[in-house]
C-alpha cells in the first residue's frame, strides 16, 4: 500500500470512531443544510439554473483555448501582466520572482485554495519573505500550521475554545471564546498588515473573457483590501475558471453562495480589470495574474472526466458527503478534499498513488446530486477505479473476481462452493470469528453477519418445479 | 404478465424469504413468475474496477434475460447494476445493443408494483411503527422515492415515520470491508436516525442495506429490526 | 516555445475530442437550457414597490441599515446626531453631488480619496461616505466602483460605510446590473467593481455569524427621493 493510502487508513480509522469530531462536524453541517435549502427553495427553478451553469461551463471548457487568449488580450490591454505557468514550481517561481523584484517587505494573502496546491506560503517563506493569511479561517489555520479542513470554511474543525488557545499562545491576547471577540482579535492583527503590506496576493473564483476581469467572492472584505492598499498585486487562477461572458456572473455568484454559504450572494463580488488605472487614486500600481495549468489539461484531455473542470469550489460536494462528514478534510492529505478531491487528486497528483481516494467511497450519489455545475462525481469514481485497474490491476482481486466468474456462471459450482461451502464455513466460522484469523475479520469487527438460510432461494425453486 | 426475475446472490443465501415473498405477491396479482437459474449482476467486480472480470458474470445475465417480457429485479442495488450500468459496461461489446434493449424492461419490485402494474393496496396488515431508508442506488440511479411510500400508505395498521435526513447506510458493497471504520461509523448515524424516529422497525428495498444495519443492530444491542418491505407485502 | 503556446496546444490537443453536453443522456431534456436567468433565479416582484420592498427586507437580514428619506437635507441631519452620539472625529468621502453637500455639512475633517490621499488617514476615519451604481433588490446589494465610489478603499477600509443613494437607482436584479455596467461603462470599465452585500461578514469561528471581519462592522444606506 503507498504511503498516503496508508495515512488515510490510519487517519479514517481514528477519526470515524472520534464522537466528539463527528459531533462537531455534523453540527456545523446540519446548520448549514437547513439554510441552503431555504436559499435554494428561493430559486424559480433550481434544477434549470443547475442545468444551465453546467451547459455555460461545459460550452466554456469547449472552447477554453479561445477564452484564454481573449483573456489574456482584455487583461494586457489594461496594463495587466500576465504569466502563464505550466507547473506548480514555474508559478511559485513566478510569483517568488515578482517578490524579489519589488523588494517585498510585507505580503497579505486572501484565500486561495490554488495557492494551497501549489504550496506558494511555504515557497515564499523560503525565500525569506513573510505571508499572512487575512482570511479569518486561513488565519486561524495558518496559526496551527495546519492545511485548510474545508474548502470554504478552513477552521471548520475547530471550537472556539481551541481558537481562544491558539490565540492566546500565539498573539497572546485572547479575552474570551465569544466569536466576536476572537474576531476583533484577528482584525485588528490584520489591520496592521494591511496597512503596511507592500504585496497582495489574492485567489480568483471566476476570470471573464470578454471583458478581462477577474471575480473575487468573499465575504470578509479581506480580499477587497488586499487588492486596494499594497503596491503591487499579484492574482493566481487555474485556467479553467474562465467564463466567456459578464452576465454569466448573473447565474453563478447566487448559486456559488447558495450551495457554499447558505446566502443569497456572498458579501462582497469583486470585479477587477486592471491596476491603477489613469486618473484613479488608489489599488496597485502594477497588476499580476497568473494562469496556472498544474495538469488542468490533462483532465481536460479525459474526455470522460472533463467535467470535473466545472467544479466552482463551492463545497456542497464536502457538505453532503457522508464519508467527508466522518472522516473530515484534513484525512484526505491533500488540498482538495471530499468527492471533488477525489476526482480531480489523481489527475492532479498520480492515479497511482491516489486512487484510494476513489475507493473511500459507496458511490452514494449524494455529491452528483448537490453539484450546482452537474458534474457526475460518483460516476467519475468508479471509473476512476476501473482506470486504476487498467494501468495497474491487483493481481490477488482479478484472480478472485475472476474466480468468482467461474464459479457464478457454473450452477453445480456456485450450489458447491457458495451455498454449500457457505454453510460449512459457518459452521466452524464460530472458531475464528472476531480474532485476526477470521477471513470476514473486516465485516465481524463490528458486525454480526447473517446466517446462511437453510434453504436458499434456488433451493426452494427447484423444489416447487 | 410474464414476469422474469432476478434473485441476487445475497437474496438466494442469506434472505431466500424476500425473494419466496416477491414470488408468492406477484403470483396472487395473477402473473407467471419466472426465475433464471443465474447467480449475481456483476456488481462487486464492476464497483472495484474490474469490468472486464464483471463482464464474464454480467454477458450470462443479459442472454438469460434479454428475450424476457419484463424483468423484476429484486432490490435496487442489482437493479440500477442491470438497468442503469449495464449498457456502459458493455458499451463497444458485442452485447452492447441487448444491454441498451433490456434497460427499459427492468423494474425494481416496488417499482414494477406501482408504476407499472398500477397496484398500491395488496390486502396486508403490519400493524407497527416504521421508517424508510432509501438504499442510495434505488434512490439517485433508479430514480425510486414514491414507489415504497405508496405501498406502505396502503397497509394496514403500519405507521410510517421519516428519517430526518436521507444518507447512505455505509454499506457500499466492497466499501464495508475496505474501509470497516468508516462503514461502521456511518450505520451507526443511520441507526441512530432511525432511532430519533421511535420506529420499531427500518423497512427498505434493499437487503444488503438492511444486512449491513442489522449487523451493527446485533452487534450493538440496539433494538431496531429490519425488514424487507416485499415481506411486509406478502401473502400470510 | 513560451508556456503560454504550451498550455495553449495541449488545450487544443485535448480539445479534439470533444463531449456531449451536459445531461444529453437523460430522457426528455429540453434542447437548451434556458439563458434567461431571470427565470431561475429568485423571483423579484413585478412593480418598483415591490422591489423596493424586497430591498428593504433583504437589508434586514443582513443587517444593512436602510432609510428612505425625502432629501439630502434629512441625511444631513442624521449623521450630525451620529456624529454627535458616536463621537466621530474624522470622515472620508470622495466627490460627488450628493457626498460633497453632506460631508462639508458635518465640521469635520475630510480625508478626500478623489486625490492623492493618506492611508494612514483613511484608517483612521470614523466612517466612509460614499455614492453607488444602483441598488439591486434581489440581493439587498449595493453595486459601486472605484470611479463611482471614490476608489478602491474608501467603502472598505474604515469601520461605518454610508452609502447615498437616488430613488431610481434600484434594480430588479443581477442580470438588471451587469445590464447597467456595460451600459454605463461601455468598454471603458471602472479597474474596480464591486457588489456590497451587507457589512463584512465571517461565519469561520463554528460557523457562527460575526459582523465587521475586516470590511466595514456597519453598512447604512440611505435611498433620497
Amino acid at each position: 500500500m503507498n504511503p498516503h493510502a496508508r495515512q488515510f487508513n490510519a487517519d479514517a480509522r481514528r477519526l470515524s470512531a472520534d464522537l466528539r469530531h463527528r459531533g462537531i462536524i455534523n453540527t456545523a453541517l446540519n446548520k448549514y443544510a437547513i439554510k441552503r435549502d431555504e436559499k435554494k427553495a428561493l430559486f424559480q427553478d433550481w434544477e434549470g439554473a443547475r442545468q444551465t451553469a453546467a451547459e455555460i461551463k461545459w460550452d466554456a471548457l469547449s472552447h477554453l483555448d479561445q477564452n484564454l487568449e481573449k483573456l489574456a488580450k482584455t487583461l494586457e490591454a489594461r496594463g495587466t501582466r500576465v504569466h502563464w505557468a505550466s507547473t506548480a514550481e514555474q508559478a511559485r517561481a513566478i510569483i517568488v520572482g515578482i517578490a524579489k523584484a519589488k523588494n517585498a517587505r510585507a505580503i497579505v494573502k486572501s484565500k486561495s485554495m490554488t495557492s494551497e496546491e501549489i504550496h506558494l506560503n511555504d515557497a515564499l517563506e523560503k525565500a525569506g519573505f513573510e505571508v499572512v493569511e487575512s482570511d479569518l479561517g486561513e488565519f486561524i489555520v495558518q496559526l496551527r500550521h495546519e492545511a485548510p479542513y474545508h474548502i470554504v470554511f478552513p477552521a471548520m474543525h475547530l471550537t472556539r475554545g481551541e481558537i481562544r488557545e491558539l490565540f492566546q499562545k500565539e498573539l497572546g491576547d485572547a479575552p474570551s471564546d465569544n466569536p466576536e471577540d476572537l474576531t476583533l482579535v484577528a482584525r485588528r492583527v490584520l489591520r496592521k498588515k494591511y496597512v503596511q503590506a507592500d504585496l497582495g496576493i489574492t485567489g480568483a473564483n471566476f476570470a471573464i473573457a470578454e471583458t478581462g476581469m477577474v471575480s473575487i467572492t468573499e465575504n470578509e472584505g479581506n480580499a477587497r483590501l488586499t487588492a486596494a492598499l499594497p503596491k503591487t498585486m499579484i492574482t493566481l487562477l487555474g485556467i479553467e475558471k474562465v467564463l466567456p461572458r459578464l452576465e454569466d456572473l448573473a447565474l453563478f455568484l447566487p448559486m456559488l453562495a447558495t450551495v457554499g454559504a447558505a446566502q443569497l450572494i456572498s458579501g462582497y463580488n469583486t470585479l477587477y480589470s486592471g491596476p491603477r488605472q489613469p486618473g484613479e487614486t488608489d489599488g496597485p500600481e502594477e497588476w499580476h495574474v497568473v494562469l496556472l495549468d498544474n495538469r488542468r489539461t490533462a483532465l481536460l484531455a479525459d474526455a470522460e472526466q472533463r467535467d470535473a473542470l466545472h467544479c466552482i469550489r463551492c463545497g456542497s460536494c464536502l457538505n453532503v458527503c457522508p464519508i467527508y462528514r466522518n472522516v473530515g478534510g484534513h484525512t484526505y492529505g491533500t488540498t482538495y478534499c471530499g468527492p471533488i478531491g477525489a476526482v480531480i487528486t489523481p489527475h492532479l497528483r498520480g492515479l497511482r498513488d491516489w486512487k484510494h481516494l476513489a475507493y473511500a467511497s459507496t458511490l452514494c450519489g449524494a455529491c452528483a446530486e448537490a453539484c450546482p455545475v452537474k458534474i457526475d462525481l460518483h460516476h467519475r469514481l468508479l471509473q476512476t477505479r476501473r482506470n486504476s485497474v487498467q494501468e495497474k490491476p491487483r493481481w490477488w482481486e482479478k484472480l478472485a473476481f475472476k474466480g468468482f466468474a467461474v464459479i457464478a456462471n457454473r450452477r453445480p459450482l456456485w450450489r458447491y462452493f457458495i451455498t454449500q461451502g457457505g454453510r460449512l464455513g459457518q459452521r466452524f466460522h464460530p472458531l475464528v470469528k472476531g480474532t485476526r484469523l477470521d477471513p470476514a475479520y473486516a465485516w465481524t469487527k463490528t458486525r454480526e453477519l447473517p446466517p446462511i438460510a437453510p434453504q436458499s432461494f434456488k433451493e426452494w425453486w427447484r423444489n416447487r418445479s | 404478465m410474464n414476469v422474469t426475475m432476478f434473485i441476487p446472490c445475497f437474496i438466494d443465501l442469506l434472505y431466500p424469504q424476500v425473494g419466496i415473498s416477491m414470488v408468492r405477491i406477484l403470483e396472487r396479482l395473477g402473473h407467471k413468475v419466472d426465475c433464471p437459474e443465474l447467480a449475481c449482476c456483476g456488481q462487486p467486480a464492476f464497483n472495484t474496477g474490474y469490468w472486464h472480470e464483471s463482464r464474464e458474470v454480467a454477458g450470462r445475465v443479459i442472454e438469460q434475460l434479454h428475450d424476457a417480457e419484463v424483468v423484476v429485479i429484486a432490490s435496487g442495488s442489482c437493479g440500477a447494476m442491470i438497468k442503469v450500468f449495464y449498457p456502459e459496461l458493455f458499451a463497444g461489446t458485442k452485447h452492447e445493443r441487448m444491454a441498451q434493449e433490456l434497460a427499459p424492461k427492468c423494474y425494481e419490485f416496488s417499482q414494477f408494483l406501482v408504476d407499472k402494474l398500477g397496484v398500491t393496496d395488496l390486502g396486508v396488515s403490519f400493524p407497527h411503527t416504521v421508517t424508510y431508508h432509501d438504499g442510495c442506488h434505488s434512490l439517485r440511479e433508479m430514480h425510486i422515492q414514491e414507489a415504497p411510500r405508496q405501498l406502505m400508505a396502503k397497509v394496514r395498521g403500519l405507521q410510517l415515520i421519516e428519517m430526518s435526513q436521507t444518507v447512505c447506510c455505509g454499506f457500499g458493497g466492497t466499501f464495508s470491508a475496505k474501509f470497516p471504520a468508516i462503514s461502521t461509523a456511518m450505520g451507526d448515524v443511520k441507526c441512530s436516525l432511525a432511532e430519533e424516529t421511535h420506529a420499531d422497525y427500518i423497512v427498505s428495498s434493499d437487503s444488503s442495506c438492511l444486512m449491513h444495519l442489522q449487523g451493527l443492530i446485533d452487534k450493538q444491542g440496539r433494538s431496531l429490526k429490519t425488514i424487507h418491505l416485499a415481506e411486509i407485502l406478502a401473502p400470510s | 516555445m513560451s508556456e503560454r503556446e504550451n498550455i495553449l496546444t495541449r488545450v487544443r490537443e485535448a480539445l479534439t475530442v470533444s463531449t456531449p453536453k451536459p445531461g444529453a443522456k437523460q430522457p426528455g431534456k429540453a434542447a437548451s437550457a434556458t439563458r434567461d436567468f431571470r427565470s431561475l433565479l429568485p423571483a423579484v416582484g413585478a412593480t418598483y414597490e415591490e422591489q423596493l420592498a424586497l430591498f428593504r427586507a433583504n437589508s434586514a437580514d443582513l443587517k444593512t441599515d436602510f432609510y428612505c428619506v425625502k432629501d439630502v437635507e434629512a441625511v444631513k441631519a442624521q449623521l450630525a446626531s451620529w456624529r454627535d452620539s458616536e463621537k466621530w472625529r474624522r470622515i472620508a468621502s470622495h466627490a460627488g453631488s450628493l457626498t460633497e453637500a453632506v460631508s462639508s455639512s458635518l465640521g469635520l475633517p475630510v480625508c478626500r480619496t478623489d486625490a492623492a490621499y493618506s492611508t494612514v488617514e483613511l484608517e483612521a476615519s470614523d466612517i466612509g461616505l460614499t455614492e453607488c451604481d444602483a441598488l439591486i433588490a434581489q440581493t439587498g446589494s449595493v453595486l459601486i466602483t472605484n470611479r463611482s465610489a471614490g476608489g478602491r478603499a474608501l467603502s472598505v477600509l474604515p469601520p461605518h460605510h454610508i452609502v447615498l443613494a437616488r430613488r431610481n437607482q434600484l434594480v430588479s436584479g443581477l442580470p438588471e446590473a451587469f445590464q447597467l455596467i456595460k451600459e454605463k461603462y461601455g468598454s471603458n470599465y471602472p479597474s474596480m467593481i464591486s457588489f456590497i452585500t451587507g457589512p463584512s461578514r465571517t461565519g469561520d469561528i463554528e460557523r457562527i455569524l460575526v459582523l465587521g471581519a475586516h470590511g466595514p462592522k456597519k453598512l447604512t444606506l440611505f435611498l433620497l427621493e
